[in-house]
């Protein structure tokens, strides 16, 4: 097995560029369609991988650096307490509600997939 | 593009990619000490209070420099902190502790967000003002 702390390093720069790329591509002001975005599209393939079960190394290398890296709960924390504090409640419940039903569903559907191949 | 915009963005890049790599593995290191839902949480609700304070300081103080910004907010706090895990192992428990991870972890890292604005405005408060 190579060296845990290198195999999250690798992933964890590729899930934070990723991340990075996917928000300059659909942020949006009104609406922070980037971390909704990275959280749904990392759940699934963190629900695949794991469904796949990989092995001790992809598992660190994809799932704990990549995926972990390129979802993330601080900037999504962040934004619902900004959609809130704009003077949107329903706005910031309805951001909070999309990005775990976005994840359960993408989850559920990795798990489907992954039992198709 | 122009050649200083090239190497904005290399430059970007590169503080993201030290940032993620050492987000990544204390999140990992957490994860062996406290495996599990425990650990995921701990790293989720202390980066949300810490990108807490890093985002209102811009916001209401704006001392740090924006290269602060780009490598402890969108690599070091986006990547130490994750949704993936958390939605996956939601799945992997009984449904009641499932449900009781995914409230209790948007009601803490909800609070923790606002503990680190509550911070910013006491440091702007007393004395934390550029004029002295």
């Amino acid at each position: 097995m190579a060296n845990p702390a290198y195999l999250v390093a690798v992933g964890g720069i590729i899930g934070a560029l990723l991340r990075h790329l996917v928000s300059l591509a659909v942020e949006r002001e009104s609406f922070p369609t980037g971390t909704l975005t990275v959280n749904v599209l990392g759940s699934f393939v963190l629900g695949l991988l794991t469904a796949l079960d990989p092995g001790t190394d992809l598992l660190l290398l994809v799932g704990t650096g990549a995926c972990g890296a390129f979802t993330t709960f601080s900037s999504f924390s962040f934004n619902v307490v900004r959609l809130w504090e704009g003077g949107d409640p329903v706005k910031a419940a309805a951001y909070a509600v999309a990005n775990i039903v976005g994840a359960l569903a993408a989850i559920g559907l990795a798990r489907v997939v992954a039992s198709l191949l | 593009m122009q050649r200083r915009d090239w190497v904005y963005a290399l430059e970007t890049g590169l503080l993201i990619a030290v940032g993620g790599a050492a987000g990544a593995n204390l999140r990992y290191a957490i994860g062996t000490v406290l495996p599990g839902l425990q650990g995921t949480l701990v790293a989720n609700v202390t980066g949300s209070f810490l990108l807490g304070v890093l985002l209102y300081e811009a916001l209401y103080t704006d001392l740090l420099a924006e290269k602060t910004r780009v490598v402890f907010g969108t690599g070091f706090l986006s990547s130490y902190t994750t949704y993936s895990t958390f939605a996956v192992e939601s799945t992997t428990v009984p449904l009641w502790l499932g449900f009781l991870n995914v409230v209790g972890s948007y009601a803490l890292g909800i609070v923790a967000v606002l503990a680190g604005r509550r911070l910013v405005v006491a440091f702007t408060e007393t004395g934390g003002s550029t004029d002295g």
